[in-house]
């Protein structure tokens, strides 16, 4: 039993080396590549464009909801009028980096893992290197950096459709005045909080990216099984494990930053 | 073993215990087509492999003969062709030199349509992959591996999953371009004896070492008593074939 925990906690220790080694050498990779900007704008329509439906409509019902739950709370301790705040603050600090990063990781992550994992078993990566084309530059490295731009900039649109959200229930539906909405978050919101939020959203793009890229890269070695339901395994491992870090990781952020 | 152009010495390559390269020599003469046979799991892709980098042995050495340096540039010609199906026959091409030479477009586009035109590929170049033929897609992924001018191609089982007539085709486009273009061939191959009317040299790879190195004819008059084994039922389904 105790034997199990140790190999366990070895195989986990030595896994989070590779994956931290896999990160460095792809963030490493991107200089010396030939078409960099090219690469780099395919993958932020990849990651940033194709996200964005998705973003601005889960961002609007996070907000109404948002907006609906915290009157409710709010007018129990006669509050309401700080309801612009309180949606504001949770969907800046919390809830914008936190749903914006599943989101993406929800299509564009898995899109990565399988699309680098069918590459691993059609041997085009093997097929890469014997053009002396470095794999994680060509494939990793650019969408990684796009997710390094992306994941902030579709953050600050769920933000901003949240908050409107917020005010379509608040204001518009249950009567909270249109001014106290927006001058209480005027007043409550810092830079510190917007900012709080975006560091979040790089470290989850950093993170997510290279877990789903890793998954992908070595589902050779990672899968249980080869061939196509090796890849759906670690598709399926990707998304998983990135919304596991995704929610560890924001822990972490909020813990030290508050 | 004279006329090297390429000397292989003392490789190996175990998998955990497993030996399955046990301290290989073997010269490469320029120019020539060698074909590596064996059975299966006899570690034949891996010493391919192992030539192309993408294994790094345990032990010994590849090198070219007139000098101590590096091997030299070798394309690798995977079973399925590893082609990237969501790029272009063009792109599939132009890819190697796209990526690591500093050509301008104009020359670049220039060289891959006379290149797909040498191949007969003209009519393919906008087309995808997965929208041409087995026979087309081989000789694509030969193109991208020309692009580059190597002086060796490695052959992975390049007949894999064929029908005779197939084969004999990829057969007959390997020794055609090798003859125009003028690259020196290693191919790995289960088409025993089909191979030996293509190759130059037959290497025997059996529990992880040559048993045998030498021209087809050599091989068919006085072959090794254990290879005579192998090749037999070989032989004599193909007579009875005939």
């Amino acid at each position: 039993m105790i034997g199990r925990i140790g190999r366990k906690s070895i195989g986990l220790v030595s896994e989070l080396g590779e994956l931290a080694q896999f990160g460095a050498s792809s963030m490493g990779s991107l200089f010396g590549q030939r078409h960099v900007f090219e690469k780099l704008f395919r993958a932020m329509y990849e990651i940033g464009v194709r996200c964005i439906p998705i973003t601005l409509i889960v961002g609007l019902f996070t907000g109404l909801v948002m907006g609906l739950q915290l009157y409710y709370v709010l007018t129990k301790f006669s509050a309401e009028s700080l309801l612009g705040q309180a949606v504001a603050l949770s969907i800046i600090m919390e809830i914008g980096p936190v749903f914006t990063a599943i989101m993406i990781v929800g299509q564009a992550g898995s899109a990565l893992a399988a699309e680098i994992g069918i590459q691993r078993n059609a041997e085009q990566i093997d097929a890469l290197r014997t053009m002396r084309i470095n794999a994680l530059g060509f494939l990793v490295s650019p969408r990684l950096f796009a997710a390094l731009i992306c994941f902030p900039l579709l953050t600050a649109f769920f933000d901003i459709v949240g908050i409107f959200g917020g005010h379509l229930t608040g204001v518009e539906m249950l009567g909270v005045d249109s001014g106290a909405y927006w001058s209480r978050i005027y007043e409550g919101v810092s830079i510190k909080n917007i900012m709080d939020g975006f560091l979040k959203a790089v470290c989850f793009g950093f993170i997510t990216t290279i877990i789903c890229a890793f998954q992908g890269y070595f589902t050779h070695i990672k899968a249980s099984v080869p061939g196509a339901r090796g890849v759906s395994e670690s598709t399926t491992r990707a998304v998983v494990l990135s919304s596991i870090a995704i929610l560890a990781t924001d822990y972490l952020i909020t813990s030290f930053r508050l | 073993m004279s006329n090297a152009f390429l000397q292989i010495r003392n490789l190996s390559k175990r998998f955990g215990e497993q030996v399955v390269l046990d301290g290989i020599d073997l010269d490469i003469p320029l120019k020539s087509h060698t074909t590596v046979i064996g059975q299966s799991g006899t570690g034949k892709s891996v010493f391919l492999k192992c030539i192309s980098k993408l294994l790094v042995p345990e032990s010994g050495s590849i090198r070219l003969s007139d000098s101590s340096g590096e091997i030299p540039q070798c394309a690798y010609m995977f079973q399925q062709n590893a082609l990237f199906d969501s790029l272009t026959v063009f792109d599939n091409v132009a890819m190697p030199l796209r990526e690591k030479s500093r050509i301008s477009k104009s020359d670049l586009a220039e060289r891959v349509r006379e290149l797909l035109r040498q191949l007969d590929l003209e009519d393919a170049a906008s087309k995808y992959p997965a929208e041409i033929s087995g026979g087309m897609q081989k000789r694509v992924a030969l193109a991208r591996a020309l692009i580059t001018s190597p002086e060796i191609i490695l052959f992975d089982e390049p007949t894999t999953g064929l029908d005779p007539q197939r084969k004999f085709a990829v057969f007959d486009m390997i020794r055609n371009y090798r003859e125009r273009f003028g690259f020196t061939v290693i191919m790995v191959s289960h088409d025993v004896p089909e191979v030996f009317g293509i190759s130059d040299q037959i290497a025997w790879l059996d529990s992880g070492k040559i048993k045998f190195w030498g021209s087809p004819a050599t091989l068919l008059e006085s072959p090794p008593r254990d290879l005579e084994e192998f090749l037999d039922p070989k032989l004599s389904t193909e007579t009875s074939a005939l």
